[in-house]
């Protein structure tokens, strides 16, 4: 057995790498949601002065790394390695992010769950001791998303119920071996979980058993269970996920109580986005803006954050195939030095 | 082989999936090897392995589908229809006062329908680009895409979104993928109805 591998899929980070700095950027519509306050930048349009989407959340990647590199007194050539990743083909974001930077960098797409996966990665790297500093971004859009998996943001389409609305946001966490913050302790590597959804509207129905199986094989691995997280929360499973995981959690007699998801928390019900709130920076954008600041206030101690991914594309969709997803936990803990 | 339509457990499921793999792997190092008819032979083998790994998830899958569909929000169906009805409706009014204004001022039947269709579209377009048709078309789904206002509004839309890229490869290139569909079918519907109604007549 590897020596920090539990159980089936469970990394162990002994060293206990640290979140010592993180910053959001969002676009406007978040920035009037119920976490407004919070963001460290909410942009007062969705170009954000820029002649694209693409450029816009570009910038916005490169605006939260920034900024999280200037609150701890960083300059981008003290990161040892930069990954990131976003929605967009080829993940361009994240590349011109990085071209920017000028710092040893690694793409990640896992869809939705890229932040998650970004955070497991970092402490891999911090762990193996090649790395002190890593940084990690996440970004997503709503209209580059729209304009790439669905329609023109301008057509006069209805949404189904089922649907869920891309966040606009970015990101960036600074992760160290030494310092002050928010620690990492664990994370379980999901496995790619396809229960016959094919549905591109619906992706909370789709997610919801991958990030029940993370969920059960962590526990299995660490052999804890619910009661020993303040908060166990799901990236963007939307309303809808949230309430089938729920419903699955029951079955298998786990409360779920503790559990909430970062889709239904970036958006207030009367913003009328259906089933809440999806894409990278979702997840990203809740956890640094509020569920760190959290930990860090003592309000929660441990919390397991749990990335859920689609990993479907445009064309796989209209060949009918079924939607492959995936999720990664983390567990971060406000214990630091 | 196992039974069909059976909903295994974790474990029975690993184990059969394991041993599928094993199989398939197998037959396909042998199927690399092979020449010639010989080959086909594993091919087909290997397909049927595929299969049953197809197979054996399938119930699992329809398990859960049954789970979830049963949280899925219901389509607000009466409000949607009487939305679509009020807007559609109000779109032919607004229609019909402008055709019945060019008449009036003088326009033969004929020209004023094509004027009436062509203000329409202009109309769709104009509040297109203004950032409102969408808004719209939110609240009164087929109601204001099925009206002529609502072809103009799929490619204006279109012509926005991706008019960044270009005007060869953007708009020239994506113009019509939303109304793409309804054009071809369109005319194919046309020379259909055409076909029948010259034989008919």
């Amino acid at each position: 057995m590897a020596q920090n591998k539990i159980g089936k899929q469970t990394l162990h980070f002994p060293s206990t790498p640290i979140i010592t700095s993180w910053a959001s950027v969002v676009g406007p519509m978040e920035g009037k949601g119920p976490l407004g306050e919070k963001y460290d930048l909410v942009l007062t349009d969705t170009l954000a002065g820029e002649k694209t989407w693409e450029k816009a959340e570009q910038k916005m990647m490169q605006f939260s790394i920034e900024l999280a590199l200037e609150k701890r007194n960083l300059l981008p050539k003290d990161l040892d390695f930069y990954l990131a990743g976003d929605l967009l083909n080829q993940i361009t974001c994240a590349n011109f992010t990085a071209r920017f930077l000028n710092t040893p960098f690694l793409g990640l797409y896992g869809a939705c769950s890229t932040f998650a996966e970004g955070l497991c990665m970092a402490g891999v790297l911090l762990e193996g001791g090649v790395a002190e500093k890593v940084g990690v971004s996440a970004s997503s859009h709503h209209d580059t998303a729209e304009k790439q998996f669905r329609t023109p943001t301008e057509l006069g389409d209805q949404r189904p119920m089922t649907a869920q609305w891309t966040v606009t946001g970015s990101a960036s966490i600074i992760i160290e071996k030494t310092g002050t913050g928010i620690i990492l302790t664990h994370a379980t590597i999901g496995k790619i979980i396809d229960l016959g959804n094919s549905n591109a509207q619906d992706l909370g129905s789709a997610m919801a058993p991958a990030a029940f199986d993370t969920l059960k094989t962590h526990f299995e691995d660490l052999g804890r269970n619910e009661n020993d997280y303040d908060l166990i929360v799901t990236g963007d499973l939307g309303l809808l996920g949230h309430g089938i995981l729920k419903e699955l959690l029951k079955e298998k007699g786990i409360s779920p109580d503790r559990f909430n998801d970062c889709g239904i928390m970036v958006y207030s019900p009367e913003q009328d986005t259906h089933c809440g709130g999806s894409g990278c920076g979702c997840s990203g954008v809740v956890l640094t803006a509020h569920l760190i600041e959290r930990l860090l206030s003592g309000y929660y101690h441990r919390i397991l954050f749990i990335g859920t991914g689609a990993l479907l594309s445009p064309l796989t969709s209209l060949q009918g195939e079924t939607i492959p997803c995936i999720a990664h936990a983390v567990v971060l803990e406000s214990r630091g030095e | 082989m196992i039974a069909q339509n059976v909903l295994l457990n974790e474990q029975e499921m690993t184990k059969w999936l394991n041993e599928l793999q094993k199989e398939h792997q197998k037959v396909l190092f042998w199927e690399a090897q092979a020449k010639g008819e010989e080959r086909k032979k594993f091919a087909g083998l290997r397909q049927e392995i595929e299969r049953q790994q197809q197979r054996i998830a399938r119930p699992q899958q329809i398990d859960y589908q049954s789970t979830a569909i049963k949280l899925v929000p219901p389509q607000t169906v009466i409000k949607n229809v009487i939305m679509a009805f009020l807007v559609g409706g109000s779109i032919c009014l607004i229609g019909q006062i402008i055709y019945n204004l060019f008449t009036q001022s003088g326009l033969g039947l004929k020209d004023a329908a094509a004027a009436t269709s062509s203000f329409l579209v202009f109309l769709g377009a104009l509040f297109t680009a203004l950032g409102y048709y969408d808004e719209l078309g939110k609240v009164a789904g087929a109601g204001s895409i099925v009206p002529i206002t609502g072809f103009a509004n799929s490619i204006v839309s279109s012509a926005l979104e991706f008019k960044r890229e270009g005007y060869i490869y953007g708009v020239g290139a994506r113009l019509f993928t939303v109304a793409g569909p309804i054009l071809v079918y369109g005319t194919m519907v046309s020379i259909l109805v055409g076909l029948v109604y010259y034989f008919v007549r």
